[in-house]
């Protein structure tokens, strides 16, 4: 168990391994969205307060789950990258940045799409909403301050500390609902205890859940085979895949 | 199939939404795919000139 994981660190392993699993990751994930979509547009009862709008909520809440937990995976993998100095760490931690700050966008203009009909306002300054725009300025200022320097080594640390400072915001933006009067609306499926949603309605979440979690993990490890390429063509072993697999 | 794509008088929202999240999602996956190409392309180009210098 531990060796795999060893090996794992190793950019050659890694690069095997995610070919490897990338079609099998990919597939799923494009099987898992279309059950899914199925399931939330057409399945799922419409909504008795807000109608057919509510069904934003199948790409809203997902996107926003994801922009935090990839937060997190990015945040965590800077942490052992500066700690141990494991390249395929910070491979990791820049192949996340992108991705978290696509699901971001995602969740900011969904929940804009979704508060006007709703809210009468396409934008308010509320602790949620802000919260979340500050989450898109943080993944945004991990991006420029990786290409600013130079650098590989400072780069990934220099991030790496950005990433781990910014880390407060993700429980500022979970209970931002709870701690502050907001106009947004608390939370619809708790860990522990009865959701406030219907299972009808909560089923296609999960699974719009399960289907943005398996796309960020195929995404995550096409990005990381991409940067490894990049970082490592200059090495035989790099030269000798690329060579054997030509003729 | 009508009232599918009305959504029930929000398609202006809804629509928008998950077209968004299909535009996102799909870039995310051909970006890397690109990339993916045109590296390994760049580094046979760089292997080949070096053979033929030999």
């Amino acid at each position: 168990m531990w060796s795999f994981f060893h090996r794992l660190a190793s950019p050659k392993h890694f690069y095997r391994f995610a070919d490897r699993l990338i079609p099998w990751l990919g597939w799923s994930t494009l099987i898992t969205f279309i059950i899914g979509l199925y399931l939330g547009l057409i399945v799922a009862p419409t909504d008795y307060q807000q109608g057919e709008s509510y069904r934003i909520i199948y790409i809203h809440v997902p996107a926003a789950w994801m922009s935090m937990f990839v937060y997190v995976v990015m945040a965590i993998a800077g942490g052992i990258g500066l700690i141990w100095k494991m390249k395929m760490a910070d491979i990791i931690a820049s192949s996340a940045a992108p991705l978290g700050a696509a699901f971001t966008i995602l969740a900011l203009v969904t929940g804009s799409l979704w508060g006007k009909p709703m809210w009468g306002t396409w934008w308010i300054w509320d602790a949620r909403l802000t919260s979340e725009l500050i989450l898109l300025f943080l993944y945004l200022g991990f991006i420029a301050l990786q290409s600013a320097i130079e650098d590989r080594r400072t780069a990934a640390n220099a991030c790496a500390i950005l990433a781990l400072v910014g880390v407060v915001n993700i429980p500022i933006i979970h209970y931002s609902v709870e701690w502050w009067n907001t106009l947004h609306q608390g939370p619809t499926v708790t860990r522990f205890g009865k959701s406030a949603m219907a299972t009808s309605m909560l089923i296609p979440l999960l699974t719009m859940f399960l289907a943005f979690k398996l796309y960020f993990a195929t995404t995550l490890l096409m990005r990381a085979r991409v940067e490894i390429l990049e970082r490592e063509r200059d090495t035989t072993w790099m030269k000798n895949m690329i060579m054997g697999s030509d003729e | 199939m009508k009232a599918f794509f009305h959504m029930g008088g929000y398609a202006m929202y809804v629509w928008p939404s998950y077209g968004l999240a299909l535009v996102i999602l799909l870039w995310n996956v051909i970006l890397p795919m690109q990339r993916k190409k045109w590296h390994i392309a760049s580094i046979k180009r760089r292997l080949r000139r070096a053979q033929d210098e030999k």
